[in-house]
C-alpha cells in the first residue's frame, strides 16, 4: 500500500518544527515513531500533504526522576520503558504497558508521546496515564503548558493540544512507599488493540486502608476512561475482596463498550469488570511490598 | 519533491535520491534488489519485512525510507560472515526453523535483536520474543527450538555481529 505523496520536512528544534508547522498549517502532520500515523496514510485514513519528522530532535528521550515527579520524553519508545531498570525497580506499571503494546518490533519505533498525542481510546497509555494522574506538557511556538491528563482526551481522535503543540514530556508523580500500579489487558492476539484494559495505581497505608487510587480505563468508552465512582467507593477504605468486587462491578456499569469483532457489549462489561478485580489486586500487591 | 538520502545497507553506503512517501522495505527490495526481506501483511502486523535499523529490529514497510536516512540498516543478506552462516542461520537449517521460509528473514533478523537484550532466554521469553512475527508453517515450535539452539552457540563463541 502505497500512501499519497507528500513533502517531507525534518526538525532538528522544536522551534525549527513549529516553524514548519505554522508555514503548513492544516496540511502537515508531526512525525514521530509513526507507528500510528504510517498505517493510517498507508490506508488513505490520512493523506497529509507535508510531514514534519520530530523524531530527530534532541533532549525529548529519557526517563528520569526529578524533584519528586517521574518525567518521560515524549520521544522515548515503548521499548525504552520495557527495557528500564528504573520503571522495573519503581514503576512496574509502565512495563505492564509497554510489554502489550503492539509487538516487540513495534515498540521499537513506537514512542510514548505519540501513544498519547494520537488521542485514539483503544491506545493503552491514556488509561495508564489517568491512573497515575499525570501531567502532559505540550510546548507551541508561544511556549510550554501543561494539560492535567483529566483534561487532555477531548473526543475521539481529539485532545487539548492546540494546533502547533508537540506533546514534549510526561510528568508522574514519583512513587512512595505504599504505592503499587499495575496495567493488564485483554487482547485476541499480540498486537491488536484491546478488547478491555485496565490500569490502578493505587497507594495503602499500613493498615491497608486506601489513600489514593487511580482507575483508567482502555477501549471500552469512545475517550479514555476514569472511573471516578470505583475511585470513590475505594478511597478512605480498607481493602477487602468484597470492595474490590464492587468497584469491579462499577468499572463494568460505568464504562461504555461497542459491540465489534472483539466480543459484544456485554462480554466487554463483563471482562473490565473482571480485570478491574484482578488489576486491583495486582496494584494492592505491589502496594504492599513497598511498604 | 524528492529527498536525497544516504543509507548504510550490509556494511555498503548507498546515496540515492527517494520520493519521500516510498516505503524503506520497497527502497531495500526495488532500489537495492535486495529481495530477501519480504512483503507479508503490508500492515505492521506479520514482520516478514522485519530488518535492523541501528541495530533495533523494525519493521520496515512502517517506515519511510527518508526516515532511515544516515542509518545502518542489517538485512538477511548481512548475516553470513566470511562465507559462514550466523549461528541462528545454522540452527534454523539444522532444526528446521522453516518450511516455506516467507518468514525466515524476518524471523532471524527480530531472533538477532532479541537474543541481544536476552542471551539465555527461556521458551516463553522466546515466543513472547518473537511475537512480531507470523509463521504460517512451522507452528513455531522448531523456531522456538532453533533460537534456543542458536543462542546456547552464541553464549558459547563471540559471534560477529551483522551490520
Amino acid at each position: 500500500m502505497i500512501p499519497a505523496s507528500f513533502d517531507y520536512h525534518r526538525a532538528s528544534t522544536l522551534q525549527e518544527a513549529f516553524t514548519f508547522a505554522q508555514e503548513y498549517g492544516e496540511d502537515a502532520k508531526y512525525l514521530a515513531g509513526g507507528h500510528s500515523l504510517i498505517p493510517m496514510m498507508k490506508l488513505r485514513f490520512s493523506e497529509p500533504a507535508h510531514i514534519i519528522d520530530i523524531s530527530r530532535i534532541q533532549g525529548l528521550k529519557y526517563i528520569k526522576e526529578e524533584d519528586g515527579i517521574l518525567k518521560i520524553g515524549a520521544l522515548t519508545t515503548e521499548a525504552d520503558l520495557e527495557f528500564s531498570d528504573l520503571c522495573h525497580d519503581k514503576y512496574p506499571i509502565l512495563v505492564d504497558v509497554s510489554k502489550l503494546i503492539g509487538d516487540p518490533s513495534v515498540r521499537n519505533k513506537a514512542t510514548v508521546g505519540g501513544n498519547l498525542a494520537h488521542g485514539d481510546a483503544a491506545n493503552d497509555h491514556p488509561a495508564v496515564m489517568l491512573a497515575l494522574k499525570a501531567n502532559i506538557v505540550a510546548e507551541g511556538p508561544n511556549g510550554t503548558h501543561n494539560i492535567p491528563v483529566d483534561e487532555f482526551f477531548k473526543g475521539f481522535f481529539e485532545t487539548a493540544l492546540e494546533q502547533h503543540d508537540i506533546l514534549i514530556e510526561i510528568q508522574i508523580p514519583a512513587t512512595k512507599a505504599g504505592n503499587g500500579g499495575a496495567y493488564n489487558k485483554i487482547e485476541r492476539k499480540v498486537g491488536d488493540y484491546a478488547t478491555s484494559g485496565v490500569a490502578v495505581n493505587l497507594t495503602v497505608d499500613t493498615s491497608d486502608t486506601v489513600v489514593d487510587i487511580g482507575i483508567g480505563l482502555t477501549n471500552v468508552n469512545p475517550v479514555p476512561m476514569r472511573v471516578s465512582r470505583a475511585e470513590e467507593a475505594l478511597k478512605g477504605n480498607k481493602l477487602t475482596q468484597e470492595l474490590i468486587e464492587k468497584a469491579g462491578k462499577i468499572a463494568g456499569e460505568d464504562c461504555s463498550p461497542t459491540a465489534d469483532l472483539r466480543g459484544s457489549e456485554d462480554y466487554k462489561r463483563s471482562i473490565t469488570k473482571e480485570l478491574t478485580i484482578r488489576t486491583i489486586n495486582k496494584a494492592w500487591e505491589r502496594a504492599k511490598a513497598s511498604l | 519533491m524528492k529527498k536525497e538520502v544516504t543509507i548504510n545497507v550490509n556494511g555498503t553506503s548507498y546515496t540515492e535520491e527517494v520520493e519521500p512517501r516510498l516505503l524503506l522495505v520497497h527502497f531495500i527490495r526495488e532500489n537495492l534488489e535486495l529481495t530477501g526481506t519480504h512483503i507479508g501483511c503490508d500492515t505492521s502486523h506479520c514482520g516478514a519485512c522485519t530488518i535492523l535499523l541501528n541495530g533495533d529490529s523494525v519493521k520496515s514497510c512502517t517506515i519511510f525510507t527518508v526516515q532511515a536516512d544516515g542509518a545502518e540498516i542489517a538485512t538477511v543478506e548481512g548475516m553470513m560472515q566470511d562465507g559462514k552462516y550466523h549461528p541462528l542461520q545454522e540452527a534454523f537449517k539444522e532444526y528446521h526453523g522453516l518450511q516455506c521460509g516467507f518468514c525466515t528473514p524476518g524471523m532471524l533478523m527480530r531472533a538477532i535483536d532479541f537474543l541481544k537484550h536476552n542471551p539465555d532466554p527461556t521458551e516463553e521469553e522466546i515466543r513472547w520474543g518473537i511475537s512480531s512475527n507470523l509463521c504460517r508453517c512451522t507452528g513455531y515450535n522448531n523456531i522456538v527450538i532453533a533460537i534456543e539452539k542458536a543462542a546456547e552457540k552464541m553464549r558459547e563463541v563471540e559471534v560477529e555481529t551483522v551490520a
